[in-house]
């Protein structure tokens, strides 16, 4: 049997991987400049189950959308590593670890404050950039993080602008309510926004009072209390903090209970959702939804427009899918910009953020040296024949308001 | 713009926890309350009767429940049919997926330690949980009866159509079970091999054959309050084990093992968590109602119709 060659080590054999083993050496300064080609690993945390499913699932439409219309835009590719938070604290946190642990670059989430919180710990120990697409408590860009960025309002903002937004819509429609009752669900946004609104209402000389404040648990399942007690207070319109669920069982229990108030004024999410208006049909025409919004006239809004209408026909735009957007149109920016994958350059590149034809009301993206863009205007926004018609501020209006709300027995 | 709002105010937040709640209000959530404990109790109903009979405790009974509240949406949406009309074809179903459950996985363990009893059943609802994730998504779904906004006014009282429409079908569904326990050979039977397993052995009764039986009837009786529950509540997979601690407090309240005691139960919880929403905070209504549990575990350790331990 022949001696077989390739078990012997030549000087030929030798030299020549010595001579691949030195140009792989040479090329390793060209990884990063490589590492613009590749795509970003993108980990986006949402509560795809769980009592935030709905909303969490609405918001991964928003990523659904997002990769043709960056491409549109000129930048670079996102890989995207979906996890679900389960609409859970503790497992938002565990997930954001295994995403870090997978090799996401950065993180996109996670929609609710609390799930968002613990995201944001677990971000900024490992030292990898967080962009919080939706999540309203003010503490999370207060803590001094250097890898956590928030492109929406806090909870004072959103107030504000609601009410500055109501009064327009008043004035608008020469009416206002004398007393609301406020019904405001207890997780982390609506304790967040009940402790707020003391602080910020005797700023604003708003025309009604606040008879009673009822506050009940996101994850109820009845809430005919609850209305029971807010149409006791013989207030005349409501003002509501809730989610999607909730807002489809207060609305069941007005009807139910055969209240209409003169209407709802809602500064949250819930009442503007899909789903929200495919369950109640008729039922959910009317009421007014105070919330970060997008401008229906800028042009990247009709760019998400038409590209949700592509990948989900029948589905109307709204904050879910524009500030998910939002949070991945940021990442891509700054990957561009970074021109690589490390996380203290992606931090300092989406510092540096400056995005001025955006889609959601206001200027533009910037970050503060919290890591919070403060320069973003709520808008209100009113369901009418299953479509979302943005009445206020007037400069991002595609409509004007109906006042008051009609009667749900008389609905055709 | 200020000039055009009329009657603008400084706006305050009053505590109106002394404002007078008009006397109709409390009448319509007590009987809001009693409704709703209804549809509770005959969920609970199934846990007492298993537990009663087969001396196992069923950790799998929100997540059955929930089975049911699939079945019938599935009919529903493929269909168009009413859940109420469904409500005996799905307690059917229930009752041989409980019988095959008795028959294929719990029968092996009846002598076996009772922790084995209770991971068995965990594993059984964390199957069905992640088995109807899987088939049918973590979106929140609901049926949209033509009845679903009704409501019937008597006066200043405003009673909720679905939750009178399930309250008195619970009421039919657990006539029919006493009826069952109480009137014929088979429910004697099984009350028989409840009392005294030994001696049912002893008189020639197929005691693992009732235990299939009874747990059957109690997967039916969950089936059925799911069908019933469909109206009031909307479903996700992960809504079992809520319904599976509900029942657990109601049975203990009422007793475990006592049929009428799941029922009185039931009303007893819903009343209380729809007293206690109104009067303190709806926040706090289940903290409510586990306050009376831990007060008849203190009290009244039997539950309130529970047989003493000899």
């Amino acid at each position: 049997m022949p001696r077989n060659k390739q078990t012997y080590q030549t000087r030929r054999r030798f030299n020549t991987g010595f001579a691949s083993a030195l140009l792989a050496a040479g090329i390793a300064p060209f990884n990063v400049g490589r590492a613009q080609g590749a795509a970003l690993k993108v980990g986006v945390l949402l509560p795809r189950s769980g009592y935030q499913a709905g909303i969490g699932q609405d918001c991964q439409r928003g990523v659904d959308i997002a990769t043709g219309v960056l491409k549109d835009l000129g930048l670079p590719s996102l890989q995207f590593i979906n996890a679900d938070t389960e609409s859970n604290v503790d497992v938002a946190r565990s997930r954001a670890e295994q995403l870090i642990g997978e090799g996401a670059q950065l993180l996109v989430g996670a929609f609710d404050s609390g799930q968002s919180s613990a995201i944001a710990q677990v971000a900024e120990q490992k030292g990898i950039p967080f962009v919080i697409n939706i999540a309203a408590a003010p503490p999370i860009t207060e803590q001094g993080y250097k890898f956590v960025f928030r492109n929406f309002p806090t909870a004072p903002m959103i107030l504000r602008d609601a009410f500055i937004d109501q009064k327009e819509i008043f004035a608008a429609v020469g009416a206002a309510p004398k007393s609301v009752v406020f019904l405001a669900e207890n997780d982390t946004f609506g304790v967040a926004m009940q402790k707020a609104i003391p602080g910020i209402l005797p700023k604003f000389d708003m025309p009604y009072t606040i008879l009673d404040t009822i506050s009940y648990d996101p994850t109820a399942r009845d809430l005919s209390v609850e209305v029971s007690r807010a149409k006791a207070t013989g207030a005349e319109a409501l003002l509501v903090v809730s989610r999607l669920n909730d807002a489809i069982l207060l609305t069941r229990e007005l009807i139910k209970q055969r209240w209409t108030p003169v209407m709802i004024l809602s500064m949250g999410p819930g009442w503007y959702e899909d789903q929200y208006l495919k369950t109640l049909g008729k039922f959910s025409d009317g009421p007014l939804s105070f919330a970060p919004w997008y401008d229906p006239n800028k042009k990247l809004s009709k760019a998400l427009d038409a590209a949700l209408a592509k990948v989900h026909p029948g589905v109307n735009l709204n904050t879910n899918h524009v500030y998910t957007f939002e949070a991945l149109l940021i990442a891509a920016d700054a990957y561009k910009r970074a021109g690589s994958s490390n996380p203290q350059a992606l931090a300092d590149a989406i510092r540096a953020t400056n995005i001025t034809d955006n889609s959601s009301i206001g200027p533009g993206i910037q970050f503060d040296a919290k890591g919070q863009n403060d320069k973003i205007l709520g808008g209100g926004i009113q369901n009418r024949n299953g479509k979302l018609i943005t009445v206020a501020p007037g400069a991002a209006s595609n409509g004007k308001p109906e006042w008051p709300l009609m009667p749900y027995n008389k609905r055709a | 713009m200020a000039g055009l709002v009329p009657a603008i105010r400084v706006l305050r937040i009053e505590k109106t926890r002394d404002q007078a709640v008009p006397a109709d209000i409390y009448l319509n959530v007590a009987v809001g309350g009693v409704l709703t404990g209804l549809v509770y109790g005959l969920m609970a109903l199934g846990l007492s009767v298993i537990f009663g009979v087969v001396r196992v405790v069923n950790f799998a009974h929100g997540e059955m429940m929930t089975l049911a509240m699939y079945i019938a949406i599935t009919l529903f949406t493929a269909f168009h049919l009413d859940p109420l009309v469904m409500l005996v074809p799905i307690a059917s179903v229930m009752f041989v997926f409980g019988y095959v459950v008795q028959v294929r996985l719990i029968n092996p363990f009846i002598t076996r330690p009772d922790y084995m009893q209770f991971l068995l059943l965990v594993a059984v609802g964390i199957i069905i949980v992640n088995g109807l994730l899987i088939a049918f998504g973590p979106d929140v779904k609901s049926v949209q009866v033509s009845y679903a906004f009704d409501s019937f006014q008597v006066g200043p009282l405003i009673i909720d159509a679905t939750k009178l429409y399930a309250a008195i079908a619970a009421i039919v569904v657990s006539a029919a079970l006493f009826a069952f326990f109480r009137y014929t050979r088979h429910g004697t039977a099984i009350r028989a091999c409840a009392d005294n397993y030994t001696g049912a052995l002893v008189v020639g009764l197929d005691v693992k054959q009732f235990y299939a039986l009874t747990f059957g009837l109690g997967a039916a009786c969950v089936g059925a309050a799911g069908v019933m529950l469909l109206l009031i509540v909307d479903v996700t997979p992960a809504l079992g084990p809520a319904y599976t601690l509900l029942a657990f407090v109601i049975v203990i309240t009422g007793g475990l093992g006592s049929m009428p005691g799941a029922l009185l139960g039931g009303v007893l919880i819903g009343l209380t968590e729809a007293m206690a929403g109104l009067l303190f905070t709806p926040s706090a209504k289940s903290m409510f109602a586990f306050a009376i549990l831990v007060l008849v575990l203190l009290l009244r350790p039997e539950g309130i119709m529970g047989k003493r331990a000899a």
